[in-house]
């Protein structure tokens, strides 16, 4: 049980004494912050980090003095205080305290509490609204004001994703619709999600905030520089959890408001839609591009799903029985009512808030006249108009 | 049975080898399993429940009897003794918290959860729920209408019934430190037949909620915690008259005297417990 | 002292049977310690198979071995198995054996209890794993898969492993609820005499807080996922805003229980410290009656602080400055432990035996768990933090770095005691720089992944996090094949190591150190007296 103890032992020790903000370069911390949020958090962060760093480094010095004066193999006989005595003593157990309490309180505790009062003022002086609605696996972004609506949703090709091709540059942070949002101007973000929770993140914001289902959740934005930033969602949220990320490009305003005019002007075409109509071939063609974007991810695409938690479409009873009952409504458990409706406590969502009536009508026909169901018949968007 | 007082801390009894832990452990594991097939469509489930139970049940009687055989050989001495009842406190405190859980739960909705949603509409700017009022009692922004349970009829009577049946036990129990035997008897009985009027008089009341109020498990916040609260309450009322039971059977037999009658204490702390959580019931359920 | 007497014990006492009986029988604490410290490696082992998997499909962007689902049942199963079924085990397993031997009692207070709390354990691992095997012929979807916490509506929403992991917390909440029962009454009633509290081994001090703990807060986990239950079957809407229901209110009964859960893996690891110390560096422990009154303030402050894991939930101001600031102020109990567990090496006369070195390592690098701990606890910086690597790598530092090599320190000091054997020096220092140098490499990395901006629980990510990624599942097959070390230490020592004297450490202290190597059956036959 002899043992020899050589400091070098030690060595490998190192990588842990690394302090994290000693190598403040790309990747060893934040993101480049563009919200006064996200400064104000990495300020604090290389704050705390300077601090513990310190706190670490004093504690553990004293103790590897120790391991190597204190040592049985260079002699020193053991002492025998089990606590301190004398008025010097304690003076030295009562620093360390007092200390810790500053650190804790003070120093860190006071531009905490700054930093908090910052970033829950959400209400004032917010020069508009994005209304974020997270489900699985996609963002819904609504500006209130403008009554533009639409979903964002994972653009990297399913085969990067099996590595059955290259990767691209964005692999996983690129999406078909990001959000766009003016520079300079104070954004006030509403969160909710129709299913489980979700958190819209976007580092370099500083931004994080859960999307709770049923309830209402806000932050605020500043982006200060023009730009494309990426985030993700951070709660777990199921199987595509890591497939569902954010993008926004903040943008100066005039470009903002062209951008916005051009999403009214086609969210009125797509609403005047449902006044015509429509030709089955026409619904089959846009049901099958709906279908892409909206439904793949659980029911896939030869609509075999991925049993037993997401049913296949393909010979599905829902699928296969009339669409509408006796009194002319659809029956509740029905096609129309599955899908504007959602099923509770499952993962099937309503997509009446999501989906236009004319996405609605044509996604339903698609479904049941392709994976080999052969229903024959068709809704058409000004039926599922009168629905709502 | 009586030379234990003067018994020093010599010698602790430790049990013999049992298998009746591990027998008892594999029969919760089948009660599981079953009810785990059961809820999700298994039909074989209840079978497998069923068996489950019956080990327990096997066993509860095996270990207890082997427990109360133990006793009444005159193992367990002062010392031994002190064990039981610091292991019975520590087991009704660890119940105390689980109906802390859903006091909580109950207290969150009703203070916290159902007031938010009600205001969301004027705290937010833009609304979720907009016809929702956000008062109690509650099932909800999309809940069935229902009538709330009044404090004054079912929940009164039982109210006193449990409180007179605090009363009969701590009546046994000064018959048993007297040594007066038909107290004892006659003030367990009291105790067991109030405790069934209770169960009684409460499965009226789920029966009268269910029927004629809707006011079910479904009913949003205000079903839920009245009926896991109840519920819970219930099942550990039911438990509490199956133990008494059991003391007034060992009444019965000659079982306990004057200084050694661990047993009794046990279910009787146990049964002013269910008595003090039905007191919390009665005025956070029923009343306020 | 250390002579027993074989009191003449009643008839009952003469059944002992052999073989696989004797451990499914046994009321004996050194059995049932024995039992808990063996499944408690097993599960090791089975929690580490199943976080190697998730490693090495992290190795590379894309996905390589398994497809989403099962990622998600991986890491909830790898947490619930190495908590419950590894850490909580093992710390049964250290007071079954110990507490006994260290307080001068024959055995623990509620022997058959005892059993049940053990057996009670392989069932419910039996139920976590299930749902696996029954996927594989088609049954269900497979485990739980939510991450560890169950966050609803996700576990509303979820297959049947979520029915199988709540039966599981279910039993080993009864278990661990019965264990802390019996300790708590052993610690009260079966003391020797004169062995005041505050005489009491910090051990057992450990412990005891701990026992506290779990029967104030695991009821409550077992009533959150109750309600869960209900929610998912019986029609309830606890959860779900449509009933008037709310999810946040699940984290606050899962956390109730969470952040209390973190200390009651830690306490006995912190009781045992000082031991192990003061053993190595041949000087009383520093601070005794400090290190019990911290135990204390931490066994309190610990259930008044768990909203800390949900600040991104929009909690309203003044509950965030409230549990920012009460969670800080556990940095200060905890500043006690380090200033005592290093004023006892000071001015020692120290050896650094293996037991020593894991000591070292767990007090350095539980200090950077700590640390980081503490800046999580600022609401402001944890919007970065939270739900990123960041937090992964913090957590590791503690429970592995804290738990499990806590638990190691345990095991090397005390199994000369335990077997009459001594293990092999040279393989334990061998595990031990491997251990460490491998466990800084796996998630020293992650640090900077949380940092940069990645999530947890994604099974694929951007090209930007590839490098860290690779480096961290490098150092996880290091530091897991370093474990088989550890088993086979362990195994041999049993097998060949020397004997060992009844004071297997020259600088040891304690009565369990006066009971000859291994104890005899009942322990303390007679119990002795303290001055
Ligand atoms: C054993 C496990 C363990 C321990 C001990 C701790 C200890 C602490 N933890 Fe940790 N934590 C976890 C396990 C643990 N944690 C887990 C598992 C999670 C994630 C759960 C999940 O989401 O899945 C988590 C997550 C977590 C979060 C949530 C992060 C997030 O999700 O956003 C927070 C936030 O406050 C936190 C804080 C702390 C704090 C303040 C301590 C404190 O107790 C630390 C106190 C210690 C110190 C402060 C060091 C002491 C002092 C010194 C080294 C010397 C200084 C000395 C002198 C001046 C003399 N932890
Ligand atoms: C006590 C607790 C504990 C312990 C010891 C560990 C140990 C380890 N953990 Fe664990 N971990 C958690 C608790 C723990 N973890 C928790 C609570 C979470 C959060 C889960 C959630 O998000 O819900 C988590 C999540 C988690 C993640 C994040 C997953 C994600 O978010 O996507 C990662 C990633 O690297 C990880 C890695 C590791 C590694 C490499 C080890 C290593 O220490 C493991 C060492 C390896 C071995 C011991 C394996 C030995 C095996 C062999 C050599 C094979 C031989 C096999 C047989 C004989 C069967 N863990
Ligand atoms: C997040 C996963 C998910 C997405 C996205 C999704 N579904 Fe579903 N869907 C489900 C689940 C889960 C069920 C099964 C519900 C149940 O248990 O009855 C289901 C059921 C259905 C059913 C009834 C099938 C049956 O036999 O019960 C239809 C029809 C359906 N979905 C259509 C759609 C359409 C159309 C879309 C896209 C616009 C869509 N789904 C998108 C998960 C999803
Ligand atoms: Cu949405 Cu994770
Ligand atoms: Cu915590």
């Amino acid at each position: 049980m002899k043992t020899v103890f050589r400091p070098p032992h030690l060595l490998p020790l190192l990588p842990g004494f690394l302090p994290c903000s000693v190598l403040a370069a790309y990747n060893f911390t934040f993101p480049e912050p563009v919200t006064p949020i996200a400064r104000e958090t990495l300020h604090i962060h290389n704050e705390f980090m300077l601090i513990i760093t310190t706190l670490f480094v004093v504690v553990f010095a004293i103790m590897i003095y120790s391991m190597i004066k204190h040592r049985k193999s260079v002699g020193h006989p053991a002492a025998r205080f089990t606590g301190p005595r004398g008025a010097l003593q304690w003076f030295w157990v009562a620093v360390p305290f007092a200390i810790l309490l500053f650190i804790d309180f003070v120093l860190m505790g006071i531009p905490a509490v700054q930093a908090i009062f910052s970033m829950e003022d959400t209400k004032t002086r917010a020069d508009l609204v994005l209304k974020v609605t997270g489900m699985q696996w996609k963002w819904q972004y609504e500006y209130p004001e403008a009554g533009v609506r639409f979903t964002s949703t994972l653009a990297t090709p399913r085969q990067q994703i099996a590595n059955g091709e290259a990767k691209g540059e964005h692999y996983l942070l690129e999406v078909d619709n990001p959000v766009v949002l003016p520079v300079g101007k104070k954004v006030r973000v509403l969160l909710t999600s129709l299913d489980v929770i979700h958190t819209w993140w976007v580092p370099q914001f500083g931004v994080k905030r859960d999307a709770i289902p049923g309830f209402l959740r806000e932050t605020w934005l500043l982006i200060e520089q023009p730009g494309i930033y990426r985030g993700q969602c951070a709660e777990l949220c199921g199987k595509d959890h890591g497939f569902m990320p954010v993008v926004v490009h903040a943008v100066p305003e005039a470009e903002y408001l062209a951008w916005l005019e051009t999403k009214k002007s086609a969210a009125k075409a797509a609403a005047g839609g449902a006044e015509r109509a429509w030709s089955k071939d026409e619904l089959l063609a846009a049901g099958k591009e709906v279908y892409a974007k909206q439904c793949v991810a659980c029911h896939q695409a030869n609509g075999q799903g991925l049993p037993p938690a997401f049913p296949p479409l393909a010979g599905s009873t829902v699928v296969n029985t009339p669409l509408f009952g006796m009194d002319g409504k659809p029956a509740h458990d029905s096609h129309v009512d599955r899908v504007m409706n959602g099923k509770a406590n499952t993962a099937m969502q309503a997509f009446r808030n999501t989906l236009s009536d004319v996405e609605l009508a044509a996604v339903i026909t698609y479904e049941r006249n392709s994976f080999g169901n052969t229903r024959g018949d068709m809704v058409q968007p000004a039926q599922i108009k009168a629905l709502r | 049975m009586s030379q234990h007082a003067s018994q020093a801390r010599g010698h602790y009894f430790i049990p013999p080898p049992s298998l009746y832990p591990v027998i008892l452990a594999g029969g919760l594991f089948f009660l599981a399993l079953g009810f785990i097939q059961a809820i999700n469509g298994y039909a074989a489930g209840r079978w497998v429940m069923l068996g489950g139970a019956a080990i327990i049940v096997y066993v509860l009687f095996g270990w207890f009897g082997k427990v109360i055989y133990e006793s009444r050989s005159g193992a367990y001495r002062d010392w031994e003794d002190v064990s039981f009842r610091y292991g019975m406190v520590w087991f009704i405190a660890s119940e105390v918290m689980f109906f802390a859980a859903f006091f909580g739960a109950l207290f969150y909705l009703r203070v916290i959860a159902v007031p938010e949603l009600g205001n969301m509409a004027s705290a937010h700017g833009t609304s979720l729920w907009p016809e929702f009022a956000g008062t109690w009692p509650s099932s909800g922004p999309h809940g069935n209408p229902f009538t709330p349970m009044g404090a004054w009829g079912i929940p009164a009577i039982n109210t006193s019934l449990l409180l007179s049946s605090g009363v009969t036990v701590t009546w046994a129990h000064w018959g048993l430190l007297a040594e007066r035997r038909r107290q004892l008897v006659l003030g367990l009985a009291a105790t067991v037949l109030l405790g069934m009027a209770f169960i009684g008089f409460q499965a009226y009341e789920y029966h009268h909620a269910y029927t004629e109020l809707g006011l079910t498990m479904g009913a949003g916040a205000y079903g839920a915690t009245f009926f896991m609260l109840t519920g819970f309450h219930g099942f550990h009322v039911t438990l509490g008259t199956i133990m008494l039971s059991v003391i007034l059977l060992r009444s019965l037999n000659g079982h306990f005297d004057a200084q050694r009658h661990f047993a009794f204490e046990g279910v009787a702390w146990y049964w002013h417990f269910v008595d003090v959580v039905w007191l919390l019931l009665f005025v956070f359920v029923y009343w306020v | 002292m250390s002579t027993t007497t074989t009191h003449p014990a009643s008839d009952l006492h003469a059944y002992q049977p052999g073989g696989i009986m004797r451990w499914l029988t046994t009321t004996n604490h050194k059995d049932i310690g024995t039992l808990y410290l063996s499944f408690s490696l097993l599960m090791f082992f089975l929690g580490g198979a199943m976080i190697l998997a998730v490693r090495a499909e992290l190795f590379q962007p894309g996905l390589q071995l398994m497809q989403p689902e099962f990622f998600n049942q991986l890491i909830g199963i790898h947490a619930l198995v190495m908590i419950f079924g590894a850490l909580m085990p093992a710390a049964t397993g250290f007071a079954n054996w110990m507490l006994p031997l260290m307080l001068g009692a024959p055995d623990m207070a509620l022997p058959r209890l005892n059993n049940w709390s053990f057996w009670l354990l392989p069932p419910a691992a039996f139920l976590l794993t299930l749902p696996f095997g029954l996927a594989l012929f088609g049954i269900g979807d497979g485990a739980l898969a939510t991450g560890w916490t169950f966050y609803a509506p996700l576990s509303v929403q979820g297959g049947m492993g979520v029915d199988f992991a709540i039966f599981a917390v279910h039993i080993l909440g009864i278990s661990s609820i019965m264990g802390s029962i019996n300790i708590i009454v052993t610690i009260f009633n079966m003391r020797a005499p004169g062995m005041t509290l505050m005489k009491m081994p910090l051990f057992a001090w450990g412990w005891l807080i701990t026992a506290f703990m779990l029967i104030a807060t695991l009821p409550v986990l077992a009533g959150a996922v109750t309600m869960l239950l209900t929610d998912r079957h019986f029609g309830t809407h606890f959860f779900a805003a449509a009933g008037g229901g709310d999810p946040i209110l699940f984290q606050h009964l899962f956390w109730f229980f969470g952040h209390p859960e973190v200390y009651i893996l830690l306490l006995p690891v912190w009781g045992l410290m000082p031991h192990v110390l003061s053993t190595f560096s041949r000087k009383p422990a520093y601070g005794h009656n400090a290190q019990v009154y911290s135990f204390i303030v931490i066994g309190l402050l610990s259930v008044v602080v768990w909203a800390h894991h949900f600040f991104t939930a929009g909690l309203p101001v003044p509950a965030l400055i409230y549990f920012m600031f009460s969670t800080m102020a556990i940095s200060l109990p905890l500043a006690v432990l380090f200033f005592c567990w290093i004023a006892t090496m000071w001015k020692g006369a120290m050896s650094f035996e293996t037991p020593m070195l894991f000591a070292v390592g767990f007090i350095v690098l539980f200090g950077i768990a700590g640390l980081t701990g503490l800046i999580l606890a600022d609401v402001a910086a944890d919007a970065q933090y939270h739900h990123s690597y960041f937090v992964v790598a913090h957590f590791h530092y503690a429970l592995f770095a804290g738990g499990i090599m806590g638990v190691m320190t345990g095991v090397y000091y005390w199994l000369p005691k335990w077997t009459g054997h001594m293990y092999s020096e040279r393989l334990g220092k061998l595990h031990f720089w491997l251990t460490v140098v491998s466990f800084n490499l796996t998630f020293i990395p992650q640090f900077f992944l949380g940092l940069a901006g990645m999530p947890r629980r994604i099974p694929d990510y951007a090209l930007q996090f590839a490098e860290f990624n690779a480096i961290s599942t490098l150092g996880a097959f290091v530091l897991g094949f370093s474990q088989l070390l550890f088993a086979w230490n362990i195994w041999s020592c049993i097998r060949r190591g020397p004997r060992v004297e009844n004071r297997a450490w020259e600088g040891a202290t304690g009565l369990e150190w006066e009971l000859s190597s291994p104890p005899p059956h009942h322990s303390w036959e007679t119990q002795p007296v303290v001055k």
